[in-house]
C-alpha cells in the first residue's frame, strides 16, 4: 500500500482523472459517472458517433479508474496461479492474459486482467477494489501487492485506425505487437507502456503512462489522430461494443460472489461461459475443488448470447421455454441492437437444458412508447459469441492505414 | 517406496495418541510420529529442577471418560491414580477458606443452602450436553440425513430437560459468569471460585459473554468422567498408558520425528515428509497439531483456499493462561487449611472483581498484578514426584498475555515475583521454601509443545468458535477441505483438557470413511 494518500480524501467523494480537464474541455452535453471513485466521462457527444468511431476509426477512451494492484516478489507467480483459474506459469513476460478468480466455492469474484511485466513483477487489472482478498490470499506466499491506480495514468486506443495513429505519434515498430503483447516505448523523455488489448473485440490498443505525462500524451494522440477521424469516448459506448465482442461485465452480467446476499446469484466460470479459462490440471487454485464438483455433475445455467428476433433491444427480458411464457428459463443480463451486425443481440443467464448451441426460446420484450407499454414475445437463438469478430483484430502486423 | 500405513497421526500428544489407539482397534496400521523425545505432547510430566517432576500443563484429571480408560484398558496399561477423589477449596486470606464440596459454614446459611441445588441443575443440564461432545457435530447448511438427525437429537436433549429447565439453559447459556454468579450468591468466595472454573484456560474474564458456556462446556466434560483425580507419576502418566494401550493395538509410534509437511499427491494427502528429508506415504494424515500449524505449517495454504485460508488465520488462539513451578523445600503451610484440602485443588479467585481485576490488564498488554490461579502440591499424594520430604508446587496462573507490551524478557521476573507473592498471601512461609522456580508463559508453552500461540485448548473455546464451527467451518467435522487430512487435536471439536474426545471422534470418522 503506498500509504501516501493525502487525509483529505474524504472532501473530494469523486476523484478527477489525469486526463479530467481534455474530458471536460471536449464533453459537450456535460455527462459524467461515476466509475470505481472517479468522475468519468458517459457521453462526449451523442453515442451513435463514438460507437461508429470505435468500429470505423479511431476512439479514445479513459481508462485510468480500472483499478491495478502492483504484484511483486519471488512467490508472485505462485501467488497468481493460487488465486485465479488459468495458468499463469504459461504467461511469458510482456505478455497479457484475460482470466478470472474465484472463491472457495468456485464462484466468480472478478474478472480482469494480468500483466507480466517482468519474472517476479505482474500488474493485475480489476474491475472492483478487492485488496482485503488479495492480500489474504497472500498469507503463506513471498508477495507484496500494492494499488496503483493512482500512479498510472491508462487510456485505451481502439478502432481501425488505432495502429496508424500509435505509428504517427511515433511508436516505431508498434504494428508488430501480437494480441496480448506488452511493449515499452519512449518519446524522448516520456516513457509509454502499450498493450495490444482492450474491451471493444477490434484493433486498439492500452496504453500505461505516469499521471504527468497523461495531457501530453493526449494532446498528442488526438493530434496524431486528427486525419484517420480519432474521437474520445464515453462508457456508454464502450458499453455497446462490449456487447458486440460478447465480453461480460461484472454487476451487469454477473454479480461478484464477494457482494451477493443469495447463494443461487454467485455464478461460476463454468456458468459464465468461461470454461476456457479454467485450468483444471495446473494444481491447486482457489475453488479448484468445487469447480472439480461442478464439472462432474456439469453446470445448472449458463451465460449464452442470443439472437432474437425483430429489431428491439430485449433490455432484461425475461426468457421461457415456450411462447406461451408458462415456463421462465433464464433472462437477459445486456442487450443492444448492434449497428455493425445489424442483429438484435443479448447476453443472457439461461437453465439448463435450454442453453444448447441452435436452440429457441422465447423473450419477453417491454416497449414504451410515449408512455404506453407493449409487450412482444421474440424468438430467440442461442447463437455463438462473439457476435462480431473483425479478422483485424488478431492480424499481426496490425493494420496501419 | 510404500509404507503399507493407512494412516499416519501427527503428534503423540494424549488426542493423538487416543486417535492411533482407536484407529488400530479398527483394523487400520497406524504410525504416530512425535517431534519431541517422549509421547504426550502437552500432556507429560517433567523435570524442572533437580529431582523435582512435574506435570508440564495440565495438573489434574477430570475430563478423561471412564468408557475410554475402560476401552483402552488404561488401568491395565499401568494408569494409576495417586488421589482420588480430591477436595477443591477456595482459599481465603483470612483463613476461612471455603469447602467446594460442601461450603457449609464458610459461607451464608443461604448460600449453603443454594449452592447444593444450584450446582445440581447446572450439572443436569450439562448432562444433557454431553451426548454432543462424543460424536462429530454435524455440518450446517446440508441436507444429509445423518447431520438433520444429529440436529435433531441435540434439540431433543435439550427439550428433554423439561420445560423449566430447558427455559433455564436458554436463558443462562448466553449469559457470563459474573451474573449468574452475583445472581446466585452473596459470598464472594465462592462466587469467585465459581466463575473462576468457567474462564479457567480462556481468554475471558468473568464479565465476558459466553462464560455460561465455558462453565456448562466443562462440567458437561466432566460428565462421564472419572471423579477428579491427580494421576500416579503425573499426567505423562496418562500418555503412557495411551502410548502403552496404542502399541499393544498395533499401533507404531516414533518419538524424535519431527513432521516437516504434509505430503500431497494429486491434491490428496498421500503422506509426511519429516525435518530430515525422510518421506513416509500412508492412505491418510491426521493431525494432532493444532489448525493453525496443521493448515499453514505442515500443509501450507497453497493448497488451500483464501477464504478457508482467512478463517484459520482468523481463528483466535492466544493463550492467555502461563504455569508456575516452585521446588520447595519442605511441605507449604497455609494457614486454616487441613490436609486433605492441601492435597487437593487450591482457588485462588476470592471475588468476582478480584478475576476482572485480573483480566482487565491484558486488554492493554499487561500482566494481572494479583493473578488468579489453580494450585496443586502433588508431591503430597505422590511423594515420587520429589526428593524425599521435599516437594512440588504446580499453578496454573490467569492471566498472562501472549504478547506483553514489553516483551517477556522485561517483565518475566516481576510476574514471577506477582505470582509467589499472590500464593505467599495464603502460605505466608512460601518464599523460605522456594528452592527453584519455573514459569511457563505462552510463549514458552509454543515453543516447547508446539502450539501456535501457546493456547491449552489450541484454540479459544468460544460461541464462534465452538462446535459445529470448531475450528472453522470447513474443517468442523474432524475432516479438512484436503481430502485424505484430518484433525483429531483439541482445536477439533469438542476442545481442549486431557478428554481424549477429539481424538476419538476424528477416529471414528476416518473409520468412517475409509470403510
Amino acid at each position: 500500500m503506498s500509504g501516501t494518500q493525502p487525509l483529505s480524501h474524504f472532501r473530494q467523494p469523486l476523484l478527477p482523472t489525469p486526463f479530467h480537464a481534455r474530458n471536460r474541455a471536449l464533453s459537450q452535453v456535460d455527462r459524467f459517472v461515476p466509475w470505481a471513485g472517479y468522475t468519468t466521462v458517459d457521453v462526449f457527444t451523442t453515442v451513435e458517433q463514438e460507437y461508429f468511431a470505435v468500429r470505423n476509426t479511431c476512439s479514445l477512451f479513459d481508462l485510468t479508474p480500472m483499478v491495478k494492484y502492483r504484484i511483486t516478489g519471488a512467490d508472485g507467480e505462485r501467488y497468481l496461479n493460487r488465486l485465479v483459474t488459468r495458468n499463469v506459469t504459461k504467461l511469458k513476460p510482456n505478455r497479457v492474459a484475460y482470466t478470472v478468480w474465484c472463491d472457495d466455492a468456485g464462484h466468480v469474484i472478478d474478472d480482469g486482467t494480468i500483466f507480466r511485466l517482468g519474472a517476479a513483477e505482474f500488474l493485475l487489472c480489476t474491475a472492483e477494489r478487492q485488496l482485503n482478498w488479495l492480500l489474504d490470499s497472500a498469507i503463506g506466499f513471498d508477495v507484496a501487492i500494492a494499488e496503483v491506480t493512482e500512479t498510472i495514468a491508462a487510456l485505451s486506443l481502439q478502432g481501425p485506425t488505432s495502429c496508424f495513429v500509435l505509428k504517427t505519434l511515433g511508436l516505431t515498430g508498434v504494428e508488430t505487437l501480437k494480441p496480448f503483447d506488452i511493449r515499452q516505448f519512449a518519446l524522448g523523455a516520456r516513457k509509454l507502456t502499450v498493450s495490444r488489448t482492450g474491451f471493444t473485440g477490434d484493433l486498439g490498443y492500452e496504453l500505461w503512462m505516469n499521471p504527468n505525462d497523461a495531457e501530453f500524451f493526449w494532446d498528442a494522440l488526438m493530434q496524431a489522430g486528427s486525419t484517420r477521424g480519432i474521437r474520445p469516448i464515453g462508457s456508454q459506448a464502450l458499453d455497446m461494443v462490449r456487447i458486440e465482442a460478447g465480453f461480460i461485465m461484472p454487476n451487469l452480467d454477473f454479480v461478484s460472489a464477494e457482494s451477493t446476499v443469495h447463494l443461487d446469484r454467485d455464478r461460476s466460470p463454468f456458468e459464465l461461459g468461461l470454461a476456457w479459462l479454467v485450468d483444471l490440471e495446473k494444481g491447486h487454485f482457489n475453488g479448484r475443488r468445487a469447480l472439480l464438483a461442478e464439472k462432474r455433475c456439469g453446470p445448472v445455467r449458463r451465460l449464452v448470447g442470443l439472437d432474437i428476433e425483430g429489431n428491439k433491444p430485449a433490455h432484461h427480458a425475461l426468457l421461457y421455454a415456450d411462447r406461451a411464457c408458462r415456463k421462465q428459463v433464464g433472462a437477459v443480463s445486456s442487450a443492444m441492437w448492434s449497428p455493425t451486425c445489424k442483429r438484435n443481440i443479448a447476453l443472457a443467464m439461461v437453465d439448463m437444458p435450454y442453453f444448447s448451441m441452435g436452440r429457441d426460446i422465447w423473450a419477453e420484450i417491454y416497449l414504451c412508447r410515449e408512455l404506453v407499454w407493449e409487450r412482444r414475445i421474440a424468438r430467440a437463438r442461442v447463437v455463438e459469441k462473439p457476435f462480431f469478430a473483425p479478422e483485424r483484430r488478431k492480424v499481426t502486423p496490425a493494420w496501419d492505414r | 517406496m510404500s509404507s503399507g500405513y493407512d494412516s499416519i497421526v501427527i503428534g503423540a500428544g494424549h488426542n493423538g495418541l487416543v486417535c492411533a489407539a482407536y484407529l488400530a482397534r479398527g483394523g487400520q496400521k497406524v504410525l504416530v510420529l512425535e517431534a519431541a523425545a517422549h509421547v504426550g505432547g502437552a500432556a507429560i510430566t517433567r523435570e524442572f529442577a533437580p529431582g523435582f517432576r512435574v506435570s508440564a500443563c495440565a495438573h489434574l484429571l477430570h475430563m478423561l471418560p471412564r468408557a475410554l480408560v475402560d476401552e483402552l484398558a488404561l488401568v491395565r496399561h499401568g494408569l494409576q491414580v495417586a488421589s482420588q477423589p480430591m477436595a477443591s477449596t477456595a482459599l481465603s486470606a483470612d483463613g476461612a477458606h471455603i469447602n467446594l464440596g460442601s461450603p457449609g459454614a464458610a459461607v451464608s446459611v443461604e448460600d449453603a443452602a443454594a449452592y447444593g441445588k444450584f450446582m445440581a441443575r447446572l450439572r443436569k443440564l450439562a448432562a444433557h450436553l454431553r451426548p454432543a461432545l462424543e460424536a462429530a457435530p454435524p455440518r450446517l447448511g446440508m441436507s444429509s440425513w445423518g447431520d438433520r438427525s444429529m440436529l435433531l437429537r441435540l434439540a431433543w436433549q435439550v427439550r428433554s430437560l423439561g420445560r423449566a429447565d430447558m427455559y433455564e439453559l436458554l436463558r443462562i447459556i448466553g449469559m457470563n459468569v459474573y451474573d449468574l454468579a452475583e445472581d446466585s450468591f452473596s459470598s464472594d468466595g465462592l462466587r469467585g471460585a465459581l466463575a473462576f472454573d468457567a474462564v479457567l484456560g480462556s481468554n475471558a474474564g468473568p464479565r465476558a459473554p459466553g462464560t455460561v458456556l465455558t462453565w456448562l462446556y466443562r462440567l458437561a466434560a466432566e460428565h462421564g468422567a472419572t471423579a477428579m483425580a491427580q494421576p500416579a507419576g503425573g499426567i505423562g502418566a496418562v500418555s503412557d498408558a495411551l502410548a502403552a494401550s496404542a502399541r499393544a493395538a498395533g499401533v507404531t509410534i516414533r518419538t524424535g520425528a519431527r513432521v516437516a509437511r504434509v505430503l500431497m499427491r494429486n491434491d490428496r494427502a498421500a503422506g509426511v515428509v519429516l525435518g530430515d528429508g525422510e518421506t513416509i506415504e500412508a492412505g491418510g494424515v491426521i493431525s494432532n497439531a493444532d489448525p493453525r500449524t496443521t493448515f499453514l505449517g505442515l500443509l501450507g495454504a497453497e493448497h488451500l483456499d483464501t477464504g478457508f485460508v482467512r478463517r484459520i488465520s482468523h481463528f483466535r488462539a492466544k493463550g492467555l493462561t502461563a504455569k508456575l513451578h516452585l521446588a520447595l523445600s519442605g511441605a507449604p503451610e497455609f494457614p486454616g487449611l487441613d490436609a486433605a484440602a492441601l492435597a487437593g485443588r487450591l482457588i485462588v479467585a476470592p471475588s468476582l472483581d478480584y478475576i476482572e481485576n485480573a483480566f482487565n490488564p491484558t486488554k492493554y498488554g499487561g500482566f494481572s498484578a494479583a493473578p488468579a490461579m489453580e494450585i496443586v502440591v502433588p508431591s503430597i499424594a505422590d511423594a515420587g514426584l520429589a526428593p524425599a520430604g521435599q516437594h512440588v508446587l504446580s499453578a496454573i496462573v490467569q492471566y498472562a498475555p501472549y504478547a506483553p507490551n514489553a516483551g517477556w524478557d522485561a517483565v518475566r521476573s516481576d510476574f514471577q515475583d506477582r505470582i509467589i507473592d499472590t500464593i505467599a498471601a495464603y502460605a505466608p512461609a512460601l518464599r523460605q521454601h522456594i528452592i527453584a522456580a519455573e514459569l511457563l508463559t505462552p510463549p514458552d508453552i509454543e515453543r516447547e509443545f508446539n502450539i501456535s500461540g501457546g493456547h491449552w485448548h489450541h484454540g479459544e473455546l468460544a460461541f464462534d468458535q465452538f462446535y459445529m464451527v470448531r475450528p472453522v467451518p470447513g474443517a468442523a467435522q474432524y475432516e479438512t477441505p484436503v481430502s485424505g487430512l484430518y484433525l483429531c487435536g483439541a482445536g477439533a471439536h469438542p476442545g481442549g483438557g486431557v478428554m481424549g474426545l477429539a481424538g476419538r471422534n476424528a477416529a471414528r470418522r476416518v473409520l468412517k470413511k475409509v470403510a
